[in-house]
């Protein structure tokens, strides 16, 4: 960790408890591939060979109780609303949503006449981190995953929290 | 000692599920491993398309066009636009039309490109996604090249294009095609004629003609069963008349005429029939300006019309009513992959329940399309 | 054969069930609900015609107290020809036999128009909705409809009207 490189000798790490499970839970998070439209296709290239994703650790599961990450890729419909968050509550804590694509984050092209369409997925769960786009970059993409990182790296799991 | 008793068991595949072609929901009804009834449940992607083209212009319905087929959104535009140009009788240059052509078998060589990784996942192979991605990526700098866009390009308008091509384009288009052409001697090696691979597909869900006619199933799937029908050769539009290419139809070269690998097979050899008819539209191609018959507001006669164009998944056809003003009436796309997944309760009845998988993936739909 | 002779054909084997409608095309021809069946049929096995493939079934709402419509696309692999099929419906009882014993692509798009415009397909043997949810209220394509208040405790937004600057 920088702060306290070259103190001890190699091999030794000093830091607090909040800080090393911040750092085991952001990096390697495992994906749950919730591709649901156009941007399923952009999600599939990004953990393809261009910009690959596992490189940062983050490998695609195919069931929710095997992943960390569930990323909402695509317009959420009626229909599928509901079993969205059946699947988000089937998931294993901790566990953190992106919600990827403008569909996703307020209901996208549709927005004006789609009564089908639910206008942004975090009607239905918790999302941390939305990524805009139409459909986004591969690599704003995984500008949102390093967000992520960051985000759960700054959280305090063992600080008792005030009421 | 009695008789062991045996029953049925409904099974739920789907609609979140690994085999990525979108969300479907697969109602299976098994016996044991074998499958006796399977309904498809669709509909978790309606995004309400048909509502929307009635209440904004005819320009505006064009980005909507794009993400009904995401995967070949070029083709989608293509389709609609020569629907409004018969509509309107308008007549668009030449170099417009050849470009036109470029783009769209571009975009139908990314397309299956797409079809045939996700369908060596399906069947357990890795390998070929990997490598069929990367030279997507190629095509898709192309497309970034020309118009911006990755995926859903608004390229083609109703009378011209939006973007004329780049200085350099003819030079880069060679490029690749020079590039991926032995990719595909490459892409033989690892899956065609890979033991396992044949033992999955060949002789699996036989598609007879006179059933996939009644069906309305069209495209690559309908020439996996050796039926000769392509929309640009029968009903030529734009200026497919001009070039010449072959069909390729199914063979039964390892199996029985129509099954799942014919259908693979087809899609493998029209990749090889497409880089032929753009190598023939570059050298053809002609100077001009590709703005000038774009018109300043659409305002078509009243009227209806319904045309069909083949996009890479089949028959993609638009019915377009106007009433003369310039927000359609009525715009209803009928997409071909609706009409195959209407075929998957028939031809999977019987095998087991990894060869449904194997069957749907060699229809090769897009739920974008299906659910509109 | 051109689509002139298709209509007489038809005139001389189902007398008085094709209808007179200056505002259609020449390739699309006007009938009466009655037959719709028998026509189908006959449309499809008679060898001069051999109408195989059923490309597209449009429903279309012509406007306020106007009748429901559903229009039919033929096409024949043999001999390369096409038709145009309209049948008018009353907007309160639209009702119409249904051809997907015929052509089995029928199954899937009437089960789509009924689901967009309510249209009642006679003989259907699975009429229920296909891209709506099954307890959906309404039929949205129509010119008329309002979407439902919510749907599950979700909102269900109401149409807007704004415009952008």
């Amino acid at each position: 960790m920088g702060v306290l490189e070259h103190k001890f000798q190699d091999n030794v790490v000093v830091a607090s408890m909040d800080k090393l499970i911040g750092w085991a839970r952001s990096t390697s998070p495992w994906f749950f591939q919730f591709g649901l439209a156009c941007c399923a296709i952009e999600m599939m290239a990004t953990a393809a060979s261009r910009h690959d994703l596992m490189r940062i650790g983050m490998i695609p599961r195919s069931s929710p109780r095997q992943a960390d990450v569930m990323i909402v890729a695509g317009t959420v419909t009626m229909k599928m609303a509901l079993r969205v968050k059946k699947l988000y509550e089937q998931m294993a804590d901790p566990k953190y949503v992106i919600s990827m694509g403008s569909c996703a984050t307020s209901g996208g092209p549709y927005w004006q006449h789609g009564y089908h369409v639910l206008k942004g997925v975090d009607i239905v769960v918790h999302v941390d981190v939305y990524v805009p786009g139409c459909p986004p970059r591969p690599e704003a993409l995984i500008e949102g995953l390093l967000k992520l990182q960051e985000k759960i790296q700054a959280e305090r799991p063992l600080t008792r929290k005030s009421v | 000692m009695g008789v062991v008793q045996g029953d049925q068991m409904v099974l739920n595949i789907g609609p979140q599920h690994p085999s990525t072609h979108g969300v479907l929901r697969l109602q299976v009804r098994t016996d044991g491993e074998i499958v006796s009834e399977i309904k498809p449940y669709i509909g978790y992607l309606h995004r309400c398309f048909e509502k929307h083209s009635e209440n904004v212009t005819y320009e505006q319905v064009i980005p909507f066009t794009d993400r009904c087929d995401y995967v070949a959104s070029m083709n989608n535009n293509f389709g609609y636009v020569v629907t409004m140009e018969e509509l309107m009788e308008i007549k668009v240059p030449d170099r417009v039309e050849y470009i036109r052509v470029i783009m769209a078998e571009l975009n139908r060589i990314a397309s299956h490109l797409l079809a045939l990784g996700t369908y060596g996942l399906d069947v357990g192979a890795f390998t070929p996604f990997l490598y069929m991605f990367r030279d997507r990526e190629r095509i898709l700098d192309i497309f970034e090249l020309t118009c911006g866009a990755r995926l859903l390009y608004n390229y083609m308008w109703v009378g011209g294009v939006s973007h004329d091509l780049p200085k350099d384009f003819e030079r880069i288009c060679i490029g690749f095609l020079d590039y991926f052409e032995p990719k595909i001697k490459e892409y033989n090696d690892l899956l065609t004629h890979n033991k396992i691979f044949l033992e999955r597909t060949a002789d699996v869900g036989v598609l007879p003609p006179d059933v996939a006619i009644n069906f309305g199933v069209s495209g690559p799937n309908l020439r996996g069963s050796g039926v000769n029908w392509d929309v640009r050769k029968d009903e030529p539009y734009s200026i497919y008349d001009r070039f010449e290419f072959e069909i390729p139809l199914g063979e039964g070269e390892f199996g029985t005429v129509g099954d799942s690998f014919d259908r693979y097979w087809v899609r493998v050899c029209e990749m090889k029939e497409s880089i032929k008819i753009i190598r023939q539209a570059i050298k053809d191609l002609p100077d001009g300006d590709v703005f000038q018959t774009i018109p300043k507001k659409i305002r078509p006669p009243k009227g209806s019309i319904y045309r069909r164009t083949e996009s890479p998944r089949g028959d993609l056809g638009y019915y377009i009513i106007s009433d003369g003003s310039p927000i359609p009436y009525r715009v209803k796309m009928r997409s071909p992959a609706f009409t195959a997944l209407s075929s998957l309760g028939e031809i999977a009845e019987g095998w087991m329940l990894s060869d449904v998988i194997a069957i749907l993936g060699s229809l090769d739909i897009v739920l974008g399309e299906i659910d509109r | 054969m051109t689509s002139t002779e298709i209509k007489e054909t038809l005139d001389r084997q189902f007398p008085g069930s094709v209808i007179e409608n200056i505002d259609l095309a020449e390739n699309q021809l006007e009938l009466k609900p009655d037959q719709w069946l028998e026509i189908a049929t006959f449309l499809k096995n008679e060898p001069g015609l051999s109408f195989d493939q059923l490309e597209c079934v449009t429903g279309i709402d012509t406007g306020e107290e106007g009748p429901l419509q559903s229009r039919y696309n033929f096409h024949s692999m043999e001999h390369r020809h096409k038709i145009e099929v309209v049948i008018s419906l009353d907007r309160n009882n639209p009702k119409v036999a249904s051809i997907e014993q015929v052509w089995r692509v029928g199954d899937w798009f009437e089960r789509e128009t009924y689901d967009m415009f309510g249209i009642i397909y006679e003989g259907h043997r699975d009429l229920r909705r296909i891209l709506c949810p099954e307890d959906w209220e309404g039929w949205p394509l129509r010119k008329d409809y309002e979407p439902q208040e919510t749907y599950h405790g979700i909102v269900v937004p109401k149409i807007k009207e704004e415009e952008w600057e």
